[in-house]
């Protein structure tokens, strides 16, 4: 275990003087200051992680105890049924699991607090270039958390046509409990989503265009910019897909429309008004949206990831440029894939041929990316901290996840996979082992910035090792369980004569899940305690390159105390040219005199 | 510590193959009949053998991969004092070279795939004139139970004379079988895992599906998209039998639902 280094610069007030200036509402609550909405952002999200991983825990109650009693909350929270699980109940569980986790959880914690909080820092700006518009992004945030809480309080016990909600269960009321004013609520919620996401999102691109320090080109750019960047120009343009597509949801469940109801419809004994539309249109713009957002939801994390990797392997990240290009091939390729999700939705076969070569080639520059991780650690002088830790896992997970979604990609084999819970184990690999252990590094790195302390290294171990292999108990599994056809969705497979026997694997991966939740208190503990009590570090604890770290630990509004001048890249650890080993971005070459790059 | 930590990223490749191995190993405890389920369908061995060279695949880059992870984080432990740091900005052959391996595997995976998809999915079966073989049958999803249509004495579905039946579909053994599906209300999905098929249902939309059944028995039909709370239960049973038991249920079902005709037809009169 290598020893945290130690700051090498001793204040850690140094711009605290205009923090205190204006009122505590206006410094604290609607902040303009970047760092204090990302921290906004960051908190607002962690509470709604422990939302959504609940919810999860009820989902794998019922797959492991199907119909008995939940023990202690049960009798509190469905009384009705006599501390049971209903059957419209876990359709509630797994649809608002999976809007929690997406919608609040993953997007904003990515684009919102990180994006927010280090994009200025990081670029060597004082703000975004549009604060107001910023705090605007975090406060639209509220209408949506008060939609969607809404919605567990509707008729029906929230919204229950999944994360999904294809019409016409979503689209007709009569069709399922909540697909009444919970699902109004729903759409809703997820359109104010949108319109906070699109705010940071035109800020982000801005301010990184804009608002770079001096000698900031570019390609001197950290890879998370990078990311954040190529991040923002995605959520730009698929976001108004969306958006419309929800509007048009709206309409045809409030005032007639016929978007994507067909003529003739009978559910559940009443006919629908209108017709004339097409269910799988939804899909399309759905995914239109939602394939391009997976990657919303992995590139930052990818980009956090290279940044830990090559500060702890002290070396430079291997192929910069190649992992630039990756990240733009993954963009782009990722607005031509969504029919993947769709092969057996009743789309014409033929285009799912020409969506299943797209799908593969995009496996191809996760491929580059996953080797240049290796070629960084490789030769490098490892340091196993935590966020170090968190950093490798996701690379390890990652090369899981991103293998399985092969299988799926080749259409004849979707034919049998396709919604089972080996699509379950993929998606959970990326974004939990993957996107969500990522973040963990992330916050373990960037904490010392955020709140001028340290996190407390053992019980940063602790928490990461706990979580590593409870998550691999949970997920790994999965992919036999999909390998045996158990489909994904159902409050019972048991039903099933072809799924009985896989009730004591449910019981196991059940276990694993609560322990794996339950490891999260030791982050939650470590998270709080340490604001308080965690070792006051200086600027840079990690000895770091990143401009961030020449900023006081927490940077005053205003970011940094000095005019920061770019000289070199973010990654030159161990560079022969200074005898430390790390060479800060801002330091002067030796012997030169001080010239900055043209921008 | 940094020897523990590359331990435990060197479990992740071997328990990872280990659990696949004892589920593919069906008869071995613990994992008792966890993997593919019985295939009594004709054209799913391919299927299962796509799965298997892609899982084979994949399988040989997740454990290559994992133990180089492995073996870096030992060798270069800062801990172990691993030597001097390779000061090393990327090298440009490699980067060539891992761009195009992975690029040509996986458009042959994507090739590789292609006739199989479209014998499932394009090709619908031809009688000997050339002719699209008609649907036995038509199958209708509905929240929450499947309504299965057979085309009655006249061969035409659609005709007062067609017979139902509810969540019960029988199938002769060894026949080219095509089965229009539709849907009612709701998107459902049709699933047979056991014959390797699944297609969604789409209110509007008429499709077919087809199959070759090559083993009697009775296997489950299930629904594999959300259709609301009472999804999990929507669940019917598939029945293959040879010709003859089919022919006799058949003209067993029909006389049951004549007779009952009948009993409507005296009310009217």
């Amino acid at each position: 275990m290598s020893s945290i280094p130690a700051g090498s610069h001793a204040d850690t007030h140094g711009g605290h003087s205009e923090m205190t200036v204006g009122s505590f509402i206006s410094t604290y609550v609607f902040s303009r200051d970047h760092k204090i909405i990302g921290i906004q952002f960051l908190f607002s999200t962690l509470l709604w992680f422990l939302v959504g991983g609940l919810l999860a825990l009820g989902i794998r109650w019922q797959l492991a105890y199907p119909w008995s009693d939940m023990p202690f909350i049960g009798k509190i929270l469905f009384s009705q049924e006599g501390g049971q699980i209903s059957p419209e109940y876990y359709t509630v569980l797994f649809t608002m699991h999976a809007t929690v986790m997406i919608f609040f959880v993953i997007i904003p914690i990515l684009a919102g607090a990180f994006g927010n909080f280090l994009i200025p820092l990081m670029i060597g700006a004082d703000d975004m270039a549009f604060p107001t518009l910023n705090m605007l992004s975090y406060w639209f945030m509220w209408p949506a958390f008060i939609c969607i809480g809404m919605s567990f309080f509707s008729p029906g016990g929230g919204a229950a046509s999944g994360w999904t909600s294809y019409p016409p269960l979503s689209a007709v009321v009569a069709a399922s409990p909540g697909s009444g004013q919970a699902q109004t609520l729903w759409l809703l919620g997820v359109t104010f989503v949108g319109v906070s996401s699109m705010m940071g999102s035109v800020n982000y691109m801005t301010t990184i265009i804009q608002m770079r320090a001096p000698g900031m080109t570019m390609f001197r750019l950290p890879l998370t910019i990078w990311s954040m960047f190529i991040t923002a120009i995605l959520q730009a343009f698929a976001l108004p897909i969306l958006t419309a597509a929800g509007v048009m949801q709206l309409m045809d469940r409030m005032i007639g429309t016929g978007f994507f109801l067909p003529e003739g419809l009978v559910v559940n004994n009443s006919v629908a008004a209108s017709g004339g539309g097409q269910p799988l249109l939804w899909q399309h713009l759905f995914w239109f949206y939602s394939h391009p957002a997976v990657y919303i939801m992995i590139l930052p994390a990818m980009g956090m990831v290279s940044d830990i990797i090559s500060c702890f392997a002290r070396k430079p990240i291997f192929g910069y440029k190649p992992m630039v290009y990756s990240i733009s091939a993954i963009a782009g390729l990722g607005f031509i894939v969504w029919g993947h999700h769709m092969f057996l939705s009743g789309m014409h076969p033929i285009l799912g041929m020409t969506f299943m070569v797209a799908t593969m080639m995009i496996a191809l520059p996760s491929a580059v990316k996953v080797f240049n991780w290796l070629g960084t650690i490789w030769g490098g002088h490892v340091q196993f901290t935590t966020p170090m830790l968190f950093a490798i896992s996701f690379v390890s997970m990652f090369i899981i996840g991103g293998l399985s979604g092969i299988f799926m990609a080749a259409t004849p084999v979707d034919i049998f996979i396709h919604d089972t819970y080996f699509i379950v184990a993929h998606f959970h690999y990326v974004l939990f082992a993957g996107t969500a252990m990522a973040v963990f590094g992330a916050i373990y790195f960037w904490y010392p910035k955020m709140f001028g302390r340290m996190m407390n290294e053992p019980l940063g171990k602790l928490h990461f090792f706990l979580t590593f292999i409870f998550l691999n108990g949970t997920f790994f599994t999965m992919h036999v369980l999909g390998a045996v056809g158990f489909p994904r969705r159902l409050a019972d497979p048991y039903h099933y004569e072809t799924f009985r026997h896989l009730l004591p694997m449910n019981r196991f991966m059940t276990w694993c899940a609560i322990a794996m939740v339950l490891s999260q208190v030791i982050f939650a503990f470590n998270f709080i305690y340490s604001m308080f009590f965690g070792k006051a570090v200086g600027r840079n604890p990690w000895n770091a390159n990143g401009l961030e770290w020449m900023a006081p630990s927490p940077p005053g509004h205003g970011n940094f105390d000095f005019q920061p001048v770019v000289y070199r890249g973010p990654y030159e650890y161990g560079s022969p040219e200074t005898d430390k080993d790390y060479y800060p971005q801002t330091e002067p070459p030796p012997e030169e005199p001080a010239k900055p790059a043209v921008t | 510590m940094g020897r523990f930590w590359s331990l435990l990223f060197l479990l992740v490749p071997i328990l990872g193959v280990g659990v696949f191995a004892c589920a593919i190993m069906t008869n071995s405890a613990p994992l008792y009949d966890h993997w593919f389920p019985e295939d009594i369908s004709a054209h799913g061995y391919v299927i299962d053998n796509l799965f298997n060279s892609i899982m084979y695949l994949t399988g040989f880059i997740f454990i290559g991969t994992g133990i180089a992870l492995f073996w870096f984080l030992w060798k270069y432990d800062a801990a172990k004092d691993p030597g001097p740091v390779k000061f090393s900005h990327g090298n440009h052959t490699l980067e060539v070279v891992w761009s195009i391996l992975p690029a040509a595997t996986l458009l042959f995976i994507a090739i590789y795939q292609m006739n199989a998809w479209a014998d499932v999915k394009l090709m619908r079966p031809m009688d000997d004139q050339g002719q699209p073989v008609r649907p036995i049958a038509e199958v209708m999803g509905r929240q929450f139970e499947w309504r299965i249509r057979y085309a009655g004495p006249d061969e035409v579905l659609g005709t007062p004379d067609d017979l139902f039946t509810v969540n019960d579909l029988h199938l002769p053994v060894g026949e080219e079988v095509v089965l229009q599906i539709n849907s009612m209300d709701v998107l459902h999905s049709f699933f047979l895992p056991n014959l390797r098929i699944k297609q969604d249902l789409v209110p509007g939309m008429r499709q077919f599906v087809w199959f070759k059944p090559l083993k009697s028995g009775q296997y489950d039909i299930i629904c594999a998209e959300l259709c609301g709370w009472g999804h999990y239960k929507m669940k019917g049973l598939v029945t293959i039998e040879p010709q003859e038991n089919f022919d006799r249920w058949y003209a067993q079902t029909e006389a049951e639902q004549l007779k009952d005709a009948f009993a409507v037809s005296d009310e009217e009169e």
